[in-house]
Parts: C-alpha cells; structure tokens; sequence
C-alpha cells in the first residue's frame, strides 16, 4: 500500500534519483546496494532487479541476507551457491531474472578449490585456523561477496550466462564502510608484518635472516605456546605457508574487484532509512565513495513518513481533533486526525533530517520508498517497492 | 525504583543484543541507567568499538578505561568502557605473563591484529574476558560493581560470540586462553547472566528473535527478556481500528467532523478539498489498522517464546540523556531492571 504520487517528496528539493533512466541505461552494468544494517538494501537490491528486469534487462541479483519469506517468494531456498531463474517476473519486456543468496563459507572453499592444486587446498581446509577465519573472520562475508560479484561478472563476459545487468546487496554490517574496506583488510593482513616474521624461518631458511629476527620470533614463538599450546604455532605456521602460496591470487582479485567497481558501468546506490544514525552513515559513505572514485548513482531514503495530505499539518489537526474532543463530537474524526498529526510528525523530522542531509551533499540525487503498511514478501510488493523508485 | 521489584534479581551481568536499527545500544545504556539507581554502582560496557555510548550521553569518545557517564536515578554511579581487543589483549599479557614491553613489540609487529584477525574466537575471549573480569572483581570483600551491562554484538552474532569455549576450542587445546574460556562460560551459564534481546515489531527483527533465542538456548546460555522498543501508543479507538481494517470507516462521519472541527468550511463540505481529506485520512487509517495487525502477528510469536516481554515507548524526538531517564524509569517500572 503505498502514498499515491501526488505526496510531496520528503526529502525537499534538490536532484532525484532517476531509477528508470538508470536501470534503462544499457551502460549501467552492476549496481551495488548499499548502507548500514537494517535500512532495507536487500529488498531495494530485488526491487530495482525485479523492475530491471520487467523493463527488458536481463538481470541477476545477489542477495545476502534476505528475509525468509522474500527468499522463498524468489525461488532462493536452494542454497547451492548459483543464480536461479526467478518464476513469476514478467518477461515480455525481453527481459529475466535470476537471483541467488550468498553462501559465505561454500564461496570460500570454491575460491580455495580454485585457487590452489588439490593437495594444498585439502590442507588449508582442514585447518582448523581455515575453519575460524572462513566462517568468522569479520570481513569475510564482504569479501565473499565481492568475489561472488566479480564471478557472476566474468560469467556474463563469457557469454556463458546471458545478464546484462548485476545487481548486489552488501552484507548487514554495522557500518555500510565495512564493505569496500574488507577486500584491503584481508589483503594486508596477509601482507603483514607479522606473517612475514612468522614465516622467515620456514622461507628464508638462511642463518643471516634468522638472526635478525630470532629473538623476536623465539618470543612470540614463546609467547603464543604458553597462551594457546604448542600445536597452535605449528597450525598457524602451516595454514599461513599454504595460505602464501594462493595469496597472490588472492590479492590480485582483489585489486581488480576493486578497479571493477570504480568502472563506468558500476552505480553504487547508498540505502538509507530517515533517521539519524542511518544518515550519518550514508553521509559518511557517500563521501568515502567520492574519495575513491567509486560511481555513486544516489541515495535511497527507505520507509519514509509521506502524506498524500500534507497541506494539513500537525498544528491544525490537533487543534481540529482538540475542537472536536471539546465539543464531544465525532471521536472517529479526532482518532484519524491524531493518527495523521503523528504521521505528520514523522515526516517532519524526517524532512528535518533529509534537508541537512541534502546541504551536505548539494549534488546527490535522491529517491524515496514510502513506508509499508506490511513488510515486502513477494514479488508484487517487489514490485511496488520498484515502482515507487520509478514513479 | 526499589531493587526487590525486579524480575532479574541475582543477576549481576545484563548482555543486551539486537538486530541492527532495533536499538540495542539505547536500551543496553537505559538498563544500566536504571541498574544505578537507588545508590548502586553499574558498569556500561560496549565491545564493538563504535563509541555508542560517547554518543549516547553527550561525552568525549571513551578510552580503555572505565568513565564515570552518568548518576543514577536516585543517586548511583553509572561508568562506562569501551573495549577494544588490542588494549584487552596487551592489558591480559601484562597481567599474566608481566609481558609490558614485550607485548608492545609483539604488538607494533602487527601480532595482536594478526592474533585476533585469524582466531576471531580469541577476540572474543578477550572481549568477553574483560566483561568477565569486571563481573567478577572484589574490593574489600564486595563486588566493586552491582551490575555489568553488556551492549554485545547484535543478535546473529551473539550465541556465537558468548561461547566463546566452543569458538576456541578448535584452536586451543590447551593453555590459559583455553582455560580463560572455561572460566567466563561458567559465568555466563551461571544464574547470575541473562542475554536480553531487543526488537521492534517487524518481521525481520522478529525472525531474529526468534532464531537467536534458539541459538542461546542450544549453547546453554540463559535467555532473558524480550524487549520490544519503539512502541507506539494507539491514537484509534478501538472499534474504529477494526472497522478501518476492513476499510469501513465512514466516511460521510469524517466529512462532518472536518467541519465540526473548523478544517473545512460547511459551504465547502462536499467540495474536492473535503474529499481529499476525507480520502487521505481513511487511507492513512487502512494502513494504520494493517501495520497494528502485523505487529500483533509478530507479538504472538514473541509471546511464543515463553519468555517476558518489556515494552519501550518510542521517543520521536530521538533519545538523549533525559530520554535514557525516561527508558530507565520504564523499565523499573515492568520489572526489567
């Protein structure tokens, strides 16, 4: 159910969001959804992958996350890791889609299965260090669904599946920042310092190297025996030498996600909900897109307080409802006029809120989903939601 | 605000977790508040490095050190700490191993992050460690904190991050860290924890209720309360609801009463204005009545739950530090503190 056009945008004046144009774009090749936990990117990410398709994109969604009912309203209960097709969007546009939730862990033994011959790659995961940080190491998910992007990407390159648009949802961390910096994190952690200390005796196997660091590493050595046992060192010592050998893959992927994303042809869309932490976040990862060059189509102000009659504002229902109570008439009309002061209330600060926001950043095109009477669980609430972003 | 009306009486660490955008922080910072009334000494203790509780009571980012943030209803003293893995990590060295600049040179060598980067279980044990170690610290033969609230991780995370025994065990086998663990679970396991789960009235939020008490109670850990927060007051009458549910309110009502109540002149009651009126106000009332069906929906499976339920009012204005009081009495009030 949502506020017929005629409601006046919340989020004031400044540049819209064109949706259409973007999901019409033929050049628009990936959009990235993305924003802090619980501002509703998995369902923004279907929504716009729903209309792209039934305006004649052949399109693929990735989702992370997804509530129960909408995964399975989309075909998503087989965790096999691919996209499937997704029955009941309407392709007489031309258009398709398919849609898969990320399998964190299965998408890192793939990229390990990939990365290294067999015997190495049986090694590295029945380590128990591998078993830790592939199912827990935060970061991972980001990670995994970025590899998973740049898969779904080469597969449409190929031609060995026929998407012309991706489209993502990023995984629900705390902070939408999470995501572009999990690729470095894991990088420079095998980069680091420390894992070259670790691992000098075993590589350099030279005196000279082990002088210099031994009293170091015997420390450290020392240290991580008495907290965690003697067979922690050993097992971290094999996973890291077997890690080494795949690592350089590993970061080379990473870098080219990285440059993937910076692209023409990627539009990144900042998922926010009107209220101030979420803010707050979109407005610090709009500007860390602009600092890395990543193309930022807009922001999605989600769930927001429209009124198809807001001429009437709060001051004159509650006077009205006030009226109305003092002359003992119509407790109908004094409980839908407080309803709608309420409502009104809402919006207002979430005008409030969008207006600081827009002043903050002038030139960032804004789009808007007015709030549901009921959560989005299948595609005709897709739908709407898409339509929304369209109208 | 008297301590006996309690329903969690004995319990000396509150975890308080969440889905992401339920709350969590707010009502974690509002239990303490209302845990340092009546003379107690409460700690706020915040594991996720974001400085929510900076923010929370308008004071400068907290160090690794426990701040005093705010006085309790009644008088009392709430302090608060952030923990940060590395500063837990050097502080847990020192302790044990008298390890004061050796620890430093492990850590500029990046073995700390790479420590916590590779076994996210010890990061845990760290975190929940100095949780443990603050439940647990004695001065002159008394707890030196009534009670310690956890702000945890949110709810996905959070069976996962309080077994910390289970997370280690495939690492270490052996060892004080092993054993570290073994300590805090008996703790957490004990009566003297609950784990309080935040929600809204949304399917989403609920799911991971629900998900999350069975995740607790498959890893043995006690379940608190239910804490639903952001509810709104109903402004229909009752009667009015049901009938705007099925979309039969009447209309002709509401067109008399918008000129009983001066919006719209008698001259202008059938005109266009009126009918927009009339229209828009049925139409926020339909979407009213269907938004309060789902969230009794989501409350049954709360109640399904077998556990109790606490209600917070929304704050439209946002929460602040006379908002936190307002929570905190709330909550005293239901029994939840």
């Amino acid at each position: 159910m949502s506020a017929p056009a005629s409601a006046r945008p919340v989020a004031g004046k400044g540049p819209r969001l064109d949706v259409d144009a973007l999901l019409d774009d033929p050049s628009t090749a990936i959009i990235v959804c993305t924003g802090s936990g619980g501002v509703g990117k998995t369902t923004t990410a279907a929504a716009l992958a729903v209309r792209a398709a039934e305006r004649g994109r052949r399109a693929v969604v990735l989702t992370i996350d997804p509530a129960r009912r909408l995964a399975q309203a989309m075909g998503l209960s087989e965790l096999d890791n691919v996209p499937r097709p997704v029955a009941g969007v309407d392709t007489a546009a031309g258009g398709s889609l398919d849609a898969m939730m990320l399998d964190m862990k299965r998408t890192f033994d793939e990229l390990v299965d990939t990365a290294a011959p067999p015997d190495k790659a049986a090694q590295i995961r029945a380590n128990p260090f591998y078993e830790a940080m592939s199912s827990s190491f935060s970061g991972t998910q980001e990670y995994m669904a970025m590899e998973k992007l740049s898969q779904l990407r080469a597969q449409a390159a190929d031609g060995e599946r026929p998407w012309d648009l991706i489209v993502v949802d990023t995984p629900p961390s705390r902070s939408a920042l999470d995501f572009l910096d999990a690729p470095q994190r894991l990088s420079s952690f095998l980069d680091g310092r420390f894992i070259r200390v670790l691992m000098a005796p075993a590589k350099a196997g030279g005196k000279a190297y082990l002088k210099v660091f031994s009293a170091a590493v015997g420390g450290v050595a020392g240290v991580m025996d008495r907290l965690l046992g003697a067979q922690v060192l050993h097992d971290v010592q094999t996973f890291v030498a077997a890690l080494d050998t795949i690592f350089g893959g590993f970061r080379a992927r990473a870098e080219r996600t990285y440059r993937m994303l910076q692209a023409p042809g990627t539009a990144f869309v900042v998922v926010a909900a009107p209220d101030p932490d979420a803010l707050r976040e979109a407005s610090y990862f709009v500007e860390r897109l602009e600092r890395e060059g990543m193309p930022l189509a807009g922001l999605v102000l989600n769930r927001v307080h429209a009124s198809v009659i807001d001429d009437l504002n709060v001051e004159r229902s509650l006077a009205a409802a006030e009226q109305l109570e003092e002359d003992a008439a119509s407790p109908l009309t004094v409980g839908l006029l407080r309803l709608h002061a309420d409502r009104m209330k809402r919006r207002d600060g979430e005008q409030q809120l969008a207006v600081r926001m827009r002043a903050a950043h002038p030139d960032v095109p804004v789009a808007e989903i007015p709030v549901r009477a009921e959560d989005v669980h299948d595609l005709e609430g897709l739908r709407a939601v898409g339509a929304d972003l369209g109208g | 605000m008297a301590a006996h009306d309690s329903d969690w009486e004995g319990v000396r660490l509150h975890v308080v977790t969440g889905k992401g955008g339920t709350g969590k922080t707010t009502v974690a910072a509002a239990l303490a508040l209302a845990l340092a009334g009546g003379g107690r000494r409460t700690l706020l203790v915040e594991v996720e490095g974001r400085q929510g509780i900076a923010r929370l009571f308008d004071v400068p980012p907290l160090p690794y050190e426990e701040r005093k943030v705010a006085v309790g209803p009644g008088g009392g003293d709430l302090l608060a700490l952030a923990v940060e893995p590395r500063a837990a990590l050097m502080e847990y060295l020192d302790i044990f191993y008298r390890l004061g600049r050796a620890g430093r040179v492990l850590d500029k060598m990046g073995a700390v992050d790479f420590a916590t980067t590779i076994a996210p279980g010890l990061r845990d044990v760290l975190l929940t460690g100095k949780v443990y170690e603050a439940v647990r610290r004695n001065e002159r033969g008394r707890p030196v904190y009534d009670a310690v609230v956890l702000d945890a991780p949110p709810t996905g995370r959070i069976a996962k991050f309080l077994n910390v025994n289970t997370e280690v065990a495939g690492i270490a086998k052996v060892g004080p860290v092993r054993n570290q663990a073994e300590s805090i679970m008996k703790v957490l396991r004990s009566p003297a924890s609950v784990v309080h789960l935040v929600t809204l009235l949304e399917e989403m939020p609920v799911q991971e209720t629900v998900d999350g008490v069975a995740e607790l109670r498959a890893a043995g850990l006690p379940v608190g309360g239910i804490v639903v927060n952001q509810v709104r007051d109903g402004v229909l009458p009752a009667t009015a609801l049901t009938a705007a549910g099925r979309g039969r309110l009447d209309g002709a009502e509401v067109r008399a009463g918008l000129v009983a109540g001066g919006l719209v002149r008698t001259a202008d009651a059938d005109g266009p204005r009126a009918g927009r009126l009339v229209d828009g106000l049925l139409a926020e009332a339909g979407e009213h009545a269907a938004r309060v069906a789902l969230q009794r929906r989501e409350r049954t499976e709360l109640d399904a739950l077998d556990r109790p339920v606490y209600e917070l009012p929304f704050i439209p204005e946002g929460v602040d530090l006379g908002g936190l009081y307002g929570l905190a009495e709330r909550m005293c009030a239901q029994g939840l503190a």
